[in-house]
């Protein structure tokens, strides 16, 4: 098991390197003066903006401003935004956001794309079955930006159950909605692999086994079937937990909510590099881990797997 | 039978013992796509997304054949957010054009950008994929790490990353290789994880004793039976390289707003919601179908050539 | 004992299938009384196992009873409620599925599954009382160190110790009645034998039916008392087991026993050596934790002769390296050490220009009817692939070779436009053949060339190598598991066991007076091998 890790762990150092570099180098490649930006209409004081250009490393070549940067990385350095304010306060201030966010979609996708996948799986051929399939045919096929907004007129602007737009607490329930959104697809996907998943476990022999052996049709789907096509539905949902938790950049920015992925989009358009880069780290830290986990969570679900061997 | 000791032997002229494994051969010959070709004909939701995906693409070719409304000129501040009025099916924009107009003339820049995106992602995911299965280990560890760098950005916000790098100079091309750079790696992983299965059959190993070289094997017998579910892939990949290009234009990272697009034509009308929310839906409703389309499409092609989804319906 | 224990009339099971519906099973009847073992024979798709599944209603998909009536210990089966069927399943009636592999459920442990079957038998039970009694079944049923094994998952048993499991589940309510369905056909034939031998004597001591489903007419008559022979659905003989093998009325199943006896046959002995292999060994290395590997030897020192225009069988049981053997002689494996020499030429000093000559002389044929031939070429491509590859002929004459193959291996011109997936098993392995041959090759190595195949296509199949030697003087390496195969083929036979020979003669010396137990043990572990 830890040879299996470290196995990994050393498989992702490369990948690692690879996107910080990649993101890095195409933040670097961008146009236009980031310094010559900030001082805006006023125009540029040449010592100051060479002063700032030192400070932020601007006037080394980019792979020794690329090692800086990860070398602070890994020091709890993630550098200082443009405007001042140190990168890692803002990832702290807009981290916990995104991640009420992405268990709220996560919870909405286990509970309600389960559920029907299950029914419709179980049910293989009867309407509910094809209903649910064209409706997550239609879900899957919809933009999300569109999802967002009729659900956001429906809901908000119509109904007013729900406020358009997220306050700067963006606490559990104003995030229902903006989860909600943030779900659709999720579910989609997850009521045609649980149906597939469903179909077929329900083939398989053991399962005619478990009814020879005088069990109840109500324990067979419990114990048996359902049992088993969980394992890739939950290996899906905790991969997907970990690309919502880099961050629903259309989702947070049609809510208004404060997290990483809206903060990260609005960084990118400003030119930003510093925060740019800090969170992309981080993100494919965050991800890489994620991804890891699932491994390590499929292997404790499927006791065919182990990874000592 | 009642009797324990009973010899009992069935009426022979009744159950004749045909010839030993005689050969009895169907009309037509079959094989996995020929099989799938009669199966997908049999499916309405093919009939469905073709007929959708025809007239799309006639609709991207041929725009005058569906209206005589300029999408740019003639717009009418009087007109800003406008109902319907005769001529004018759905309405006006909030710079008074006319968005039916817009929608047709926007349909070509939807398909060509999927067009392009899939031509890309499928190049380079046939590449990557079948050199890292069929060559495995040292080959396969980089082309897979290579993959796994563009893989773990998410796409959409690499593509933001890369629009503003060419924030002059953006058009279907670049917007298409943003994308598409991105995009590859899945295409690729589906493609060498049927090689790697494919690799092992037996007739791979026969071809090798009979002295077949290692690519001529790849490009006979591993391709043809690996690339089956990459069609699919394909296929919904436009559906999602459409969208997200509308999400880009959207972002505000996309085409430039004097490029006809659904993207940008939504992306305008998100401020207008709460009073005119028809000129956010119509576009928004060309764009889904569209994707719509290609999604069944691509779903009704997968499910025709696995034989194991034409068991489960 | 005036009424039997499971009474099956005029039964009828149909398949729904694009053109409607499909009959599996028709017309079949038979009787099985209190403490009887029956056999059901036949070949796969002959309906034996619909039958088996149709008395305890678990037909696979959407087949159904269409007619006829089950009546098992005074209780009509068939429309029965699913609640009476519960009842019965498991309790009155218990079921040995035929693969080990895929009927046990990987994800819960071995004990779990046991316990399960106990506590639906026995509602009264408290957990405590199940867990023992389920150690007392997985003992019975021959596994001793079962206290200590009930945590572990069924991937961590070997094949026979899951069927063991299976036989305990089977039997764990004591119920009237078993239906085996091929409980042994995936394991090798000595644990096939040991496990048989076992499942006789519970069986016997608790007074218990059996039907036994099984396409090996020896095993059928070795087990039970009476026979029931299926084909096509239909019940074609039926009766007491020695009078249906030695008195067979039925042309069927006198094809049946007939392909169990081996033909006179003509020997050869060959002179000249075609192939030479000396002290060849293989070790793998097994990725263990982390970065280690541990070595392991899948072939020790092994050194063979095969005789030009002879048969040389090599039999061994699964994992006893044989098939490795026959990858390296083709080149498609490396030896770790020793050396292989085709004509007298040494493989490994080859250069890979000679290593492509030499293929035009060794041709294999493999295991696996449905994997050996590309789905996505037609046969005329396939069966030419030699040829193309070592531009023999134009494209005219090569038409003709094609013919010619078609032709020797009794296929008809019109499937050369055709896929595999329209051919059946055994024709397939012909097309295999054929493109085998189409080299002129000295030698061909046949990898367990026709154990996939069904009795009587299985003969007609080694009947077809064995005319194609006479014609063609060929080699063959005939690799196998099943000796009573080898009985029929071989000039000479090699034993492998765990990567070693440990018996190497003349076929008839091998069968008359083998020297080693382990060769004994296999010969004697044919089933009904005694009979026949």
């Amino acid at each position: 098991m830890t040879g299996y890790i470290i196995r990994r762990v050393l498989q992702a150092l490369p990948v690692f390197f690879g996107t910080t570099l990649l993101i890095y180098f195409m933040v670097f490649a961008m146009p236009g003066d980031p310094i010559v930006a900030l001082f805006g209409d006023k125009g540029v004081n040449p010592a100051i903006a060479d002063q700032l250009r030192a400070q932020y490393h601007l006037d080394q070549p980019f792979i020794v401003q690329y090692l800086i940067y990860i070398g602070g990385i890994f020091q709890g350095d993630f550098g200082t935004s443009f405007s001042g304010q140190p990168v890692g306060q803002i990832l702290a201030s807009t981290f916990p956001v995104t991640l009420r966010l992405a268990l709220i979609a996560v919870v909405i996708e286990m509970i309600v794309g389960v559920a029907i996948g299950l029914v419709a799986g179980l049910r293989k051929g009867k309407w509910f079955d094809n209903s649910s399939l064209v409706v997550s045919l239609i879900l899957i096929s919809t933009p999300v930006f569109v999802i967002a907004f009729v659900s956001q007129f429906f809901f908000a602007i119509k109904l007013d159950w729900a406020r358009a737009t997220v306050s700067g607490e963006a606490n559990f329930p104003e995030l229902i909605l903006p989860g909600m959104v943030l779900a659709t697809l999720g579910v989609a996907y997850i009521i045609r692999l649980t149906r597939s998943s469903v179909i077929e476990t329900a083939s398989q022999d053991f399962v005619r086994t478990a009814y020879s052996k005088g069990l109840s049709k109500s324990r067979v789907t419990r114990v048996h079937i359902l049992r088993n096509s969980m394992i890739p539905v939950v290996t899906y949902v905790s991969i997907d937990f970990g690309i919502l938790l880099v961050g629903a950049t259309v989702t947070e920015g049609i809510f208004n909510v404060p997290g990483v992925g809206r903060t990260l989009y609005q960084a990118i358009i400003r030119g930003e590099g510093p925060t740019v880069v800090s969170f992309v780290t981080v993100m494919v830290l965050l991800y890489l881990a994620v991804n890891l986990l699932t491994d390590l969570l499929y292997a404790a679900l499927d006791p065919r797997i182990r990874y000592d061997k | 039978m009642t009797n324990k000791d009973f010899h009992f032997v069935a009426d022979i002229d009744k159950t004749q013992v045909a010839e030993i494994d005689a050969v009895r051969i169907s009309d037509k010959p079959t094989n996995l796509y020929l099989d799938a070709w009669r199966d997908l004909r049999k499916r309405p939701m093919f009939y469905i997304a073709g007929l959708l995906i025809l007239l799309v693409t006639t609709v991207a070719f041929f725009p005058d054949l569906f209206t005589q409304t300029p999408p740019n000129d003639n717009c009418l501040l009087a007109n800003s957010n406008g109902a319907p009025t005769a001529g004018h099916p759905l309405g006006f924009t909030r710079q008074g054009c006319d968005i039916y107009s817009r929608i047709v003339h926007g349909t070509s820049t939807s398909l060509s950008v999927g067009l392009i995106v899939i031509v890309l992602t499928t190049l380079l995911g046939i590449i990557f994929g079948s050199l890292a299965g069929f060559y495995g280990k040292w080959v396969d560890a980089i082309l897979s790490r290579a993959g796994d760098i563009f893989f773990s950005i998410p796409y959409i916000l690499a593509a933001v990353v890369i629009m503003s790098v060419f924030s002059d100079f953006r058009n279907v091309w670049v917007i298409s290789a943003a994308i598409g750079i991105f995009a590859w790696p899945s295409t690729a992983r589906v493609l060498r994880g049927e090689i790697l299965r494919v690799k092992q059959s037996d007739y791979v190993m026969a071809s090798t004793a009979i002295g077949v070289s290692r690519f001529k094997i790849l490009l006979r017998h591993v391709m043809p039976n690996s690339i089956a579910p990459v069609i699919a892939v394909t296929t919904i990949s436009l559906a999602a390289a459409i969208v997200a290009e509308a999400t880009l234009s959207f972002l505000g990272v996309g085409l430039p707003t004097s490029t006809m697009s659904w993207g940008n034509d939504i992306s305008q009308a998100q401020a207008d919601l709460r009073t005119a929310p028809q000129v956010l839906i119509w576009p928004s409703l060309a764009l889904s179908i569209t994707s719509l389309a290609f999604i069944m499409m691509g779903e009704a092609i997968r499910d025709a050539l696995d034989p194991k989804a034409r068991a489960q319906r | 004992m005036s009424t039997p224990l499971l009474s099956i009339r005029d039964l009828a099971v149909e398949f729904p299938n694009s053109q409607g519906t499909v009959r599996a099973v028709d017309n079949v009847n038979l009787d099985l009384w209190e403490g009887e073992t029956l056999a059901i024979v036949g070949e796969s798709g002959s309906g034996k196992s619909t039958t088996a599944h149709a008395i305890i209603n678990l037909l696979p998909g959407a087949g159904k009873i269409a007619g006829g009536s089950i009546v098992f210990d005074g209780k009509e089966l068939v429309g029965a409620s699913e609640s009476e069927l519960e009842a019965v399943r498991g309790s009155q009636i218990g079921f040995v599925p035929q693969d080990p592999m895929s009927n046990l459920n990987p994800v819960w442990s071995i004990g779990f599954q046991v316990e399960e079957a106990i506590a639906a038998n026995n509602p009264g039970l408290d957990k405590k009382a199940v867990r023992a009694e389920a150690i007392a079944v997985l003992q019975k049923a021959g596994l001793a160190d079962a206290d200590k094994r009930m945590k572990q998952y069924p991937h961590q048993f070997s094949g026979g110790m899951r069927q063991r499991v299976l036989i305990g589940i089977g039997l764990s309510a004591n119920p009237k009645l078993l239906i085996a369905d091929e409980p042994t056909s995936a394991l090798d034939v000595t644990v096939q034998r040991t496990i048989l031998d076992h499942l006789a004597t519970l069986t016997k001591a608790s007074k218990t039916s059996v039907i036994l489903i099984t396409h090996d007419l020896g095993l059928a008559a070795e087990r039970a008392e009476k026979i029931v022979v299926m084909y096509r659905g239909k019940v074609v003989e039926a009766g007491p087991s020695l009078e249906v093998l030695k008195n067979p009325k039925h042309p069927y199943t006198q094809k049946l026993v007939a392909a169990r006896k081996a033909a006179p046959r003509k020997e050869h002995m060959g002179t000249d050596v075609a192939v030479s292999i000396s002290n060849i060994s293989k070790v793998y290395q097994i990725k263990g934790s982390g970065f280690k590997s541990t070595p392991f030897t899948a072939v020790d020192n092994v050194s063979l002769e095969i005789k030009r225009g002879t048969t040389l069988a090599l039999v061994g049981e699964s994992g006893s390296g044989k098939s490795t053997v026959a990858k390296m002689l083709l080149g498609l494996e490396k030896p770790t050490s020793g050396e292989i020499k085709v004509d007298g030429k040494n493989i490994a000093g080859m250069n890979s220009r000679e290593l492509f000559d030499l293929r035009r002389h060794m041709q294999p044929v493999f295991q696996d009817p449905y994997g050996s031939l590309d789905p996505l070429q037609n046969i005329a491509n396939t069966i030419a692939e030699p040829l193309v590859t070592h531009k023999v002929g134009t494209r005219k004459e090569r038409e003709a070779r094609v013919r010619e193959l078609l032709d020797q291996v009794s296929l008809p011109w019109a499937i050369s436009s055709r896929y595999p997936s329209e051919l059946s098993g055994g024709q397939r392995q012909r097309v295999a053949i054929a493109r085998a041959l189409a080299l002129n090759p000295e030698l061909v190595v046949l990898d367990e060339a026709v154990s996939a195949l069904d009795v009587l296509v299985q003969a007609q199949v080694l009947e077809l190598l064995a005319r194609l030697q006479d014609e063609l003087k060929l080699t063959y390496l005939f690799i196998t598991h099943d000796l009573s195969v080898v009985k029929i083929i071989a000039d000479r036979v090699a034993v492998m066991n765990k990567g070693q020979i440990v018996e190497f003669g003349s076929t008839k010396d091998i069968f008359s007076k083998p020297q080693q137990e382990y060769t004994r043990n296999l010969l004697d572990a044919i089933p009904g091998a005694k009979l026949l």
